[in-house]
């Protein structure tokens, strides 16, 4: 059984007309130890979905539809009662520190201590020893138990909060955009140590991100997210190095290589669609550059192109000759 | 404008302050005398068909000077206010665009302003400045009213300073004035109205004090001298509180359409701040 | 420590802008009051005792102007306040001062901080708990309350609590004018009694500002991250309430109370003139009413010196809950 199982999650906000649907029907499964990279652009819904998977919403956003299964337990329809059991000790968030996901007037050791008094009866000197130890595994000064989130630099900030995250060794850590915030260096250096950290820890990773060349290097499944839907799924290698859907394509496309031919960079024009009217048809057919006419109307499914999945009508299975091509 | 009407409060704040601008406006369509502090009638008259709310210990028609008096407290807050907030503006903005020296030393005054415990400095002056007169009242509710919005216009316009938008009129090679004028005035005009609401309920509510205390001129026809004239007399204690309470309604009422507009605003322009109504689902 | 001498550094800066606004109002008003007041007293002082009361002006008509302050500014700071010219003529300021501050300080500096509390508190809830009727309701209640004069609700209380009942709850003076003080129960008992009222209309007056920005505050608080990943860590909703929100969303609360003292003073003077409560405010209005300026000049400066007190323990209450501005300095 895989470690994490999402079916049809659907997420609405509640607005002052019809509800927005940001997140639509998105299914994809988490294996023990694996890597998911999830990439889109701003506003596609990834942040959303993660927030929901952790039942992490605030109103007007709520889940309205589908299932998270955790080892076979589904949290949506747990109580807080009952997700307080799980949080912390078997999946945990780290968020994007850039945005002060750590309280400014509580120093770091302080933080640390909330997190495991709320989930375990640890003595004081238990307390210091487990915060000493997480802060030495992604290599901070344990000095820096006392320091102030505001003294320390943002990659000591954000890597304090994986450590943060790691305190009960959990099976599952959710990740939203940790290196937004970070300079390219700090960027690789942190994805290298989430990567040690896996290996040593066995947990898995669900990371959020916007920087597709960046977490493809790292990552062992990839799912590209377009307009609330999950537009293309599956192996990295498959994913990144034959792209099915045209999106993602576009995405790629716009990553330069740093050692092969100079070519042209491409973008992708236009902008994402508003999710309180989207199109009817296939969401993504205003900027596809090989759109067809029923692109316009039908709605395509997440089709299954050997490995991964695609959502684009070229991808659908046609009658014989394809099936003999691929079979 | 029209999430000014939708939300509540603001409708609220709006139509009180409608009532009384027409009050002010044309008071003969509210009562046949035409002035109201002559001693015309027999005193402590309680309410009747006659003097909607009596008359006075001196045989004055309440209803009257009320409705007579909004002219004054009207402009009181309206003029104070404007002037107060125009300095604010002038101070607070420049402060923040000119920076460095000019931006410590404005701070300064201004934070040396908003300290000094303003009621005792108004009773101070108008003190000395002889009985008041509306003018000096006018003045002295300017120079201590306009320091708390300097302060928060430029923390504002700090914040505004570095924006894209200004830095492509900067490139632009566009005069200074014509930056802060054109570009970033306008982005600020929901706070500048804000301070604006702000001025004028204090002023309102200053101005009644002070009257209150004797200070303003008792012979002038506004809330605050019936405020004072009626504590004067025991009003209170001799069975005439109309006289007491009606005018310090009239004074809560105006102040109360300002702080409603000025909390509208603050809700309009912070949606978080919004009371949170859950849709019901269509069946 | 930068923090601290920085805000020090203010104070001072303040205190002294404030006395030599003091210093030079009378000087520039026209009315001369100085002559006013030679005329005055002319046939019953002295020209010593002239002299003497003159003190607080700084007035020596002997000395240039540059002299004159430098007195001022010694007199002020040393005690030697001069003697009052309103009713009790030629009575030391500071024994009248010393009759009146206590009264102050009990019935203002506890209402205050009374509605300082509970407004912070209220607000916290209030912008803890969303959405239901409360949510609506309460904060235009509070807006109404925060623009009420204080006089006003003053009268109003007399009227429904004194008046009307016949004399239950007392609207005048500080205790009953036939006890002598004294620690004992009676008297305390009278003071207690004669505070209720003018107690109310400052915490009923005062109060709303507090709950509405303190409300304000949390809900701003309450979006960032750090309250989210608070949740996430599992925490209890008392905790995130506390620790992560209320926290975080008081410390601009704080700075906006010691910047409001100015306007609670005001609100002061007013309480104890409706109710006739001998305290500072109180001496402020009979000084006015009598043209007792060298009582009115010291009675500034004191006010003056009170509210910058106040934002100096602000200040360091500040320091104290927020690490942040300890390092900034």
């Amino acid at each position: 059984m895989p470690l994490l199982s999402v079916q049809d999650l659907r997420v609405e906000f509640a607005t002052a007309d019809e509800p927005v649907v940001a997140v639509d029907d998105v299914s994809f499964s988490v294996g023990e130890g694996e890597f998911v990279g999830v990439v889109g652009e701003s506003g596609c819904g990834k942040s959303t979905m993660l927030f929901a998977l952790a039942r992490l919403l605030s109103p007007p956003a709520e889940i309205t539809g589908g299932s998270v299964e955790f080892r076979g337990q589904n949290l949506v329809t747990m109580t807080e009662k009952q997700l307080n059991v799980l949080r912390w000790r078997d999946f945990s968030v780290v968020m994007q520190s850039a945005m002060n996901a750590l309280n400014p007037v509580a120093s770091i050791g302080a933080q640390f201590a909330d997190a495991i008094a709320a989930h375990a009866k640890y003595t004081k000197a238990q307390t210091a020893e487990r915060s000493v130890e997480v802060l030495k595994l992604v290599g901070i000064d344990p000095v820096h138990l006392k320091s102030y989130p505001h003294q320390l630099s943002g990659g000591m900030r954000q890597r304090a909060m994986i450590a943060m995250a790691l305190l009960f060794t959990p099976d599952l850590v959710i990740m939203d955009e940790p290196t937004s915030a970070l300079d390219v260096v700090a960027q690789r250096a942190l994805m290298v140590q989430i990567r040690q950290l896996q290996a040593q820890l066995g947990f898995a990773v669900i990371f959020v991100t916007h920087d597709m060349s960046l977490v493809s290097h790292f990552s062992d499944q990839l799912l590209v997210m377009y307009a609330g839907q999950v537009v293309e799924a599956g192996p990295t290698r498959t994913v990144f190095d034959d792209p099915q859907h045209p999106y993602s394509r576009g995405l790629l496309d716009a990553f330069p290589s740093i050692r092969g031919p100079r070519v042209p960079l491409v973008g992708i024009p236009g902008s994402p669609p508003d999710l309180a009217r989207p199109p009817a048809g296939c969401r993504f057919q205003p900027r596809c550059p090989v759109a067809e006419a029923e692109c316009d109307t039908s709605r395509p499914a997440l089709f299954p192109v050997g490995p991964a999945h695609s959502r684009c009508l070229l991808n659908a299975p046609k009658p014989s000759a394809e099936e003999v091509h691929h079979g | 404008m029209r999430s000014v009407l939708r939300n509540r409060k603001a409708l609220s704040g709006l139509v009180l302050f409608l009532i009384f601008v027409v009050l002010a406006a044309v008071p003969r369509l509210f009562t046949s005398i035409t002035d109201p502090n002559k001693l015309a009638f027999a005193p402590a008259q309680p309410p009747s068909g006659d003097h909607l709310l009596g008359t006075t210990a001196l045989g004055q028609d309440i209803w009257a000077q009320l409705v007579y008096g909004t002219r004054q407290s009207l402009v009181i807050a309206l003029v104070a206010g404007f002037f107060a907030t125009v300095l604010s503006v002038l101070v607070g903005v420049s402060a923040a665009y000119l920076g460095g020296l000019a931006d410590e030393i404005l701070s300064m005054i201004t934070n040396i302003f908003l300290i000094i415990p303003t009621f005792p400095l108004i009773i101070i002056l108008a003190t000395y400045a002889g009985k008041g007169t509306l003018t000096v009242v006018l003045i002295v509710l300017v120079i201590t009213g306009w320091s708390y919005g300097a302060n928060q216009l430029r923390a504002q316009a700090l914040s505004l300073r570095n924006r894209d938008f200004l830095e492509s009129a900067r490139v632009r090679g566009e005069r200074r004035s014509y930056i802060i004028l054109a570009e970033m005035l306008p982005t600020m005009t929901s706070l500048i109205v804000a301070n604006f609401l702000g001025a004028a309920l204090y002023s309102v509510l200053t101005a009644a004090g002070l009257q209150f205390l004797g200070l303003g001129d008792p012979n002038s026809i506004s809330w605050g001298t019936m405020l004072y004239w009626s504590q004067n007399q025991q009003a209170l204690q001799s069975g005439m509180p109309l006289w007491s309470i009606a005018p310090g309604l009239c004074v809560a009422l105006l102040g109360i359409s300002f702080a409603l507009l000025n909390y509208a605003f603050d809700e309009i322009s912070n949606p978080a701040l919004r009371p949170v109504r859950r849709r019901r689902a269509a069946a | 420590m930068r923090y601290v001498l920085r805000r020090l550094g203010f104070f001072v800066l303040t205190l002294w802008a404030a006395l030599t606004v003091n210093f030079f109002i009378p000087r520039f008003m026209p009315g001369s009051p100085l002559q006013a007041l030679q005329i005055r007293t002319k046939n019953r002082l002295s020209p010593e005792a002239l002299e003497q009361m003159l003190t607080s002006f700084g007035f020596k008509p002997r000395e240039n102007l540059g002299g004159q302050y430098l007195d001022y500014l010694g007199n002020m700071f040393t005690g030697h306040w001069g003697v009052s010219i309103g009713t009790n003529l030629g009575e030391p300021i500071t024994t009248i001062v010393a009759h009146a501050l206590p009264w102050t300080l009990g019935l203002v500096g506890t209402a205050t901080v009374l509605a300082f509390i509970a407004g912070t508190a209220i607000g916290v809830v209030a912008g803890w708990r969303r959405g239901g009727a409360l949510d609506s309701v309460l904060p235009s209640v509070f807006v109404v309350t925060s623009a009420l004069p204080y006089f006003w609700v003053g009268l109003l209380l007399i009227l429904v609590f004194s008046v009307w009942t016949g004399g239950l709850l007392p609207s005048d003076f500080n205790y009953d004018s036939n006890l002598q003080p004294a620690f004992s129960g009676e008297f305390i008992g009278s003071v207690l009694h004669h505070a209720i009222l003018p107690g109310l209309t400052i915490v009923v007056t005062a109060v709303g500002g507090w709950v509405l920005t303190m409300r304000n505050n949390m809900i701003t608080t309450l979006a960032e991250d750090y309250i989210r990943m608070g949740r996430a860590k599992g925490l209890s909703n008392r905790k995130i309430m506390y620790q992560y929100a209320a926290r975080n969303a008081f410390l601009p609360n704080l700075s906006g109370f010691a910047m409001s003292l100015g306007f609670v003073i005001s609100g002061a003077i007013l309480v104890e003139y409706v109710f006739n409560y001998p305290g500072l405010g109180y001496l402020l209005y009979n000084a006015v009413q009598n043209t007792d300026y060298p009582l009115m000049q010291v009675l500034f400066m004191l006010f003056t010196v009170a509210v910058l007190v106040s934002v100096l323990l602000c200040d360091f209450a500040t320091a104290w809950l927020d690490p942040r501005a300890r390092a900034k300095g």
